[in-house]
């Protein structure tokens, strides 16, 4: 049985009270003092060799102080293959590419002065699809790479695959084989705040960037790289995180508008602040990638799985940011979503002229989970079996070792799909559609839930400071993007050390004050910030007892002296406080030092802030301040990428979503009647924020399963806002959600817990596609979900023409 | 060229020189420092920017600033106490858990604020259908919604003793 305290205890956010008062600093209400306002001149071409660019106009408007371009300041280069530049020089290939900026001294003259810029192209033909850049002889986005060297292609030089077991013996095998093709559309990650940054040098040559990331010391590593290319050798970036106003995997990269801002702030000798406009972050932000699946799976003929073939092609746009590796993402689901012995995945990452893409959460998971669970439930049709039953017999086991070498530890996914089962009544419910509309489907998901390791560090430093009244002061380097990260982490520290949850303080994330950190995705957040501070608040109670053995004693016979001059009905205690005052007797909880065994009496008792200010002014010996850091590094491996190898993970989260739908078979409108998930959690640290993520993720699967798309022609949005980009409104989440927590209690989780910031959002959109079939019997394979889609395959349908 | 601007805002006359193409939302955040009302998308779709003109609740980003002129706004830094303190609609996020990365918070409240001034028992429906105009990409609206009814019942009952 757990003493705990305030794990697992429903507790309010910490940030809330300022959020809800409007008191929150994002970086779009910061301002420092003499701060500039750069704006970017952007493409008119998807792809074009640039002739010319005039800046005279610009220059002479009032109020602007400077223009720059890729012809006068120096060459920054972008991203872990370097194919992209703060500013272009001789082509651009993508319409949001950066030709010039300008620093004035308010947004609008900003706006209007990078308006004023003239640029002369000469338009070349461009490559819009990888069907299109793949073919022989296609038009070269890069026609070299970053070194210099001739491309042949524009296939981007990264691979990620796995082969395991005999594909053609499983084939052998199979009673029964699906083959489907699917695909996953452009979509924008939507952060309500909009992508902004502050930049400003010290005259040192200093830089201190305030930065919406999620990685603020990889940030301090490419900033560091690009002050190198500013002939600023040896001085130091500091990046400070305000609020972030939503991250979703915007924050995975360094963007070039950050890196202008730096140019500009470096040219002008003051601080310089950008800031999307929506329409600027629809257009010129990098979205989430659009994917195409061609998915073989098999089963025998009790309906165990016999083999899984998938090769992935997706559309990287112009240049290469982190995201461009969703396929590292896309092994664990591929080789590890229910048990297959023979496995082939390959992927193709393809350079074309759209807009270039990046992180979103779930990281290339939901893309390849959505061929995975719709073929399930294909290939449980053609077997003649129950889809929920084909999935319990290939169920995931704790214990098992997967074939990408993935180790399970704990496991909920039986759990998962037995209560989702239940809650929907599965048994009497699935498979009456027919005439009614009404149907009932269901998806699974693993994900990574103790770090992701895709960089040689995947840990995190923490340093928990104690103040002389008995506050901790939290340092990490993590950042707080709205999910409630810092919610666990007070809730940890509190009960790892022993003070109230009132008495912890997360610092703000900055990288002079805070410990290293790999960044905040992956659903790493929590898992790792908690295992660092349970860590830290060990040595941090080993170091207090240890003085403790002296200055408790000193501390009770004072406050004994007390009573017995001012309490006439003292009595002395029965207990021998002097010799139980030693370090493996101490109890710290709730912010109060006490000796075990010792009666419940106030004089025994030593509150940590008295204590603390005792060993601090010291008078005999000196005393001292408390302080200690702890680095986490998750027991992890960095897989083998071209094997599609490794244990990435700590551990691995499971879910299942089932879902209620009616469609309208007028319209093809799809209505979700209700939706249960059911997630392995590991354990519940919060159950407010938790519930939180698992809500979001859902609104955001759901979104992506019907409603949402980034539309495009020859590379330039058409959509760039809300009127057009359809998000999730409260009116379309207007059904019932039951939530099933599994607590699986993983070794390796602080506390038991797992991280949870992505699974939600992954089998939505399969489950509810799986749920219209049952409904109406026609399978849509490409996302999202419209009713348009959905009218054209009923017509399908009744024409007797097979759908697709 | 500039206009003066008076208006009530969060309880107080104010007065303020205002360019003749400034939105509401421009002066309340760029001169009058209030920097609560957020600006999500500038084109009236997603509500971050939403105060109350009279009571009744808006998007300060469509709204032209001279238009405030002789009306009472009000701000989300109005609702709380003077001495800081939360109100009960506050509060509820609070409890509740309806503030994520906070970015729409501020407009949810006052969307919300504006409801509950009307209806102290509303129906989810009714809450979602007063929320149609606030986009959230955080919370997917469930504890937003039950926020908004906790508050309700809260008002309601102390309306009630």
């Amino acid at each position: 049985m757990s003493e705990e305290h305030f794990i697992g205890v429903e507790t309010a956010r910490p940030d809330a009270p300022d959020k809800v008062s409007g008191r929150t600093q994002y970086v779009h209400d910061i301002a420092v003092p003499g701060m500039l306002w750069g704006a970017i001149r952007f493409s008119d071409h998807a792809h074009a060799r640039i002739k010319h660019v005039d800046t005279s106009a610009a220059e002479r408007l009032p109020g602007v102080k400077a223009v720059i371009t890729a012809y006068n300041t120096p060459e920054v280069r972008i991203g872990f293959l370097r194919d992209n530049f703060a500013l272009k020089r001789d082509k651009v290939r993508q319409y949001r590419d950066e030709i010039a900026a300008v620093a004035a001294s308010d947004p609008d003259t900003a706006r209007e002065a990078a308006s004023l810029i003239r640029v002369e192209y000469e338009p070349l033909p461009g490559v819009f699809s990888p069907e299109e850049a793949l073919v022989e002889g296609a038009v070269l986005v890069h026609e070299t790479d970053a070194r210099g060297r001739p491309r042949a292609d524009n296939v981007v030089p990264v691979r990620f695959a796995h082969h395991s077991g005999d594909i053609e013996a499983g084939k052998r095998a199979s009673k029964f084989i699906v083959e489907g093709e699917y695909t996953v559309p452009l979509i924008q990650q939507s952060c309500l705040g909009t992508a902004g940054c502050i930049a400003s040098f010290d005259a040192r040559g200093n830089l201190t960037l305030i930065a919406k990331t999620q990685i603020p010391f990889l940030v301090q590593r490419d900033f560091n790289k690009a002050l190198e290319a500013l002939g600023l050798e040896g001085r130091n970036v500091r990046v400070v995180v305000p609020a972030l106003g939503g991250g979703f995997g915007t924050g995975l990269d360094t963007h070039a508008y950050e890196y202008i801002a730096m140019l500009l702030a470096w040219r002008t000798g003051q601080p310089v602040k950008i800031l999307y406009n929506r329409e600027e972050e629809f257009a010129y932000l990098s979205p989430r990638q659009s994917a195409t699946s061609r998915i073989r799976q098999g089963c025998d003929e009790n309906g165990k799985l016999t083999f899984r073939e998938i090769e992935v092609v997706q559309d990287n746009g112009a240049y290469t940011s982190w995201g461009a590796t969703f396929p590292s993402v896309m092994l664990v689901p591929a080789t590890s979503l229910y048990r297959v012995s023979n496995i082939s995945f390959e992927s193709k990452i393809v350079y074309t002229n759209n807009t270039y893409c990046q992180a979103m959460r779930g990281y290339g998971n939901p893309e390849i989970t959505w061929p995975i669970e719709s073929s399930i439930d294909e290939l449980a049709e053609q077997a003649g079996m129950d889809p929920y039953e084909m999935r319990l017999l290939n169920c995931n086991q704790p214990g098992e070792t997967t074939p990408m070498g993935l180790k399970i530890t704990t496991c909920g996914l039986k759990e998962c799909l037995d209560r989702t089962a239940e809650k929907l009544d599965w048994g009497t419910n699935r498979g009456k559609g027919k005439g009614v509309s009404r149907g009932f489907g269901m998806a699974s998901v693993i994900n990574v839930a103790g770090g992701g390791k895709i960089y040689r560090s995947d840990g995190s430093g923490i340093i928990l400071k104690l103040d002389d009244y008995g506050n901790v002061n939290v340092s990490y380097g993590g950042v707080e993007m709205g999910q409630g990260l810092h919610s666990a982490l007070i809730l940890t520290v509190a009960e790892a050390f022993g003070v109230k949850p009132d008495q912890v303080v997360i610092n703000q994330t900055d990288t002079a004050t805070c410990p290293w950190d790999v960044g905040t995705h992956a659903s790493r957040g929590a898992f790792m910030a908690c295992n660092a501070a349970v860590m830290a608040a060990r040595k941090l109670r080993q170091r207090l007892f240890e003085w403790a053995e002296e200055i408790y004693p000193q501390q009770v016979e004072e406050s004994l002296t007390k009573a017995r001059k001012h309490n006439p009905e003292f009595r002395e205690p029965e207990f021998d406080w002097r010799a139980a005052a030693s370090r493996d007797r101490f109890e710290l909880a709730d912010g109060i030092l006490r000796v075990q065994g010792a009666p419940d009496r106030p004089e025994l008792q030593v509150e940590l802030g008295r204590l603390l200010r005792a060993i601090h002014f010291r008078k005999q010996g000196g005393g001292t301040t408390f302080a200690e850091e702890a680095f986490y590094e998750p027991p992890t491996d960095l897989p083998d990428w071209e094997r599609g190898y490794g244990n990435m993970s700590a551990t691995y989260a499971f879910g299942t979503q089932g879902v209620e739908v009616y469609v309208d078979e007028e319209t093809g409108e799809v209505r979700i009647v209700r939706l249960v998930a059911a997630h392995d959690v590991g354990r519940v640290l919060n159950p407010q924020t938790l519930r939180g993520q698992i809500y979001g993720a859902l609104a955001q699967g759901v979104g992506y399963a019907l409603y949402e798309e980034v539309h495009t022609d020859k590379g330039r949005v058409l959509n760039p806002g809300f009127t057009d980009y359809k998000l999730p409104t409260a009116c379309e989440m207007n059904f019932p959600i039951h939530i099933e927590l599994i607590e699986t209690n993983d070794p390796e989780g602080p506390f038991g817990a797992k991280g949870v910031g992505e699974p939600g959002l992954v089998p939505t959109a399969p489950a509810i596609a799986n749920a219209i079939y049952d409904a109406v019997g026609v399978r849509i394979r490409d996302l999202p979900i419209t009713p348009e889609k959905v009218l054209r395959a009923l017509k399908h349908q009744r024409a007797g023409s097979p759908v697709r | 060229m500039k206009t003066l601007l008076r208006f009530q805002l969060n309880g107080r006359e104010v007065a303020f020189e205002a360019p003749p193409h400034a939105r509401l939302l421009d002066v309340l955040r760029d001169i009058a420092g209030l920097t609560g009302t957020k600006e999500g998308c500038g084109e009236g779709e997603c509500g971050a920017c939403t105060v109350l003109v009279d009571g009744r609740a808006l998007n300060s980003c469509l709204f032209p600033a001279l238009e405030a002129d002789g009306r009472s706004v009000v701000t989300v830094e109005g609702l709380a106490s003077r001495e800081g303190g939360l109100s009960e609609l506050q509060q509820a996020f609070v409890d509740e858990g309806g503030a994520q990365c906070g970015f729409c918070t501020p407009g949810m409240v006052m969307s919300a604020a504006a409801l509950l001034a009307e209806n102290h028992s509303p129906s989810d429906d009714e809450i979602r259908e007063a929320l149609v105009g606030n986009l959230c990409r955080c919370t997917g609206y469930t504890q937003i919604i039950a926020s908004i009814r906790a508050a309700g019942e809260r008002i309601g009952k102390a309306a009630t003793q």
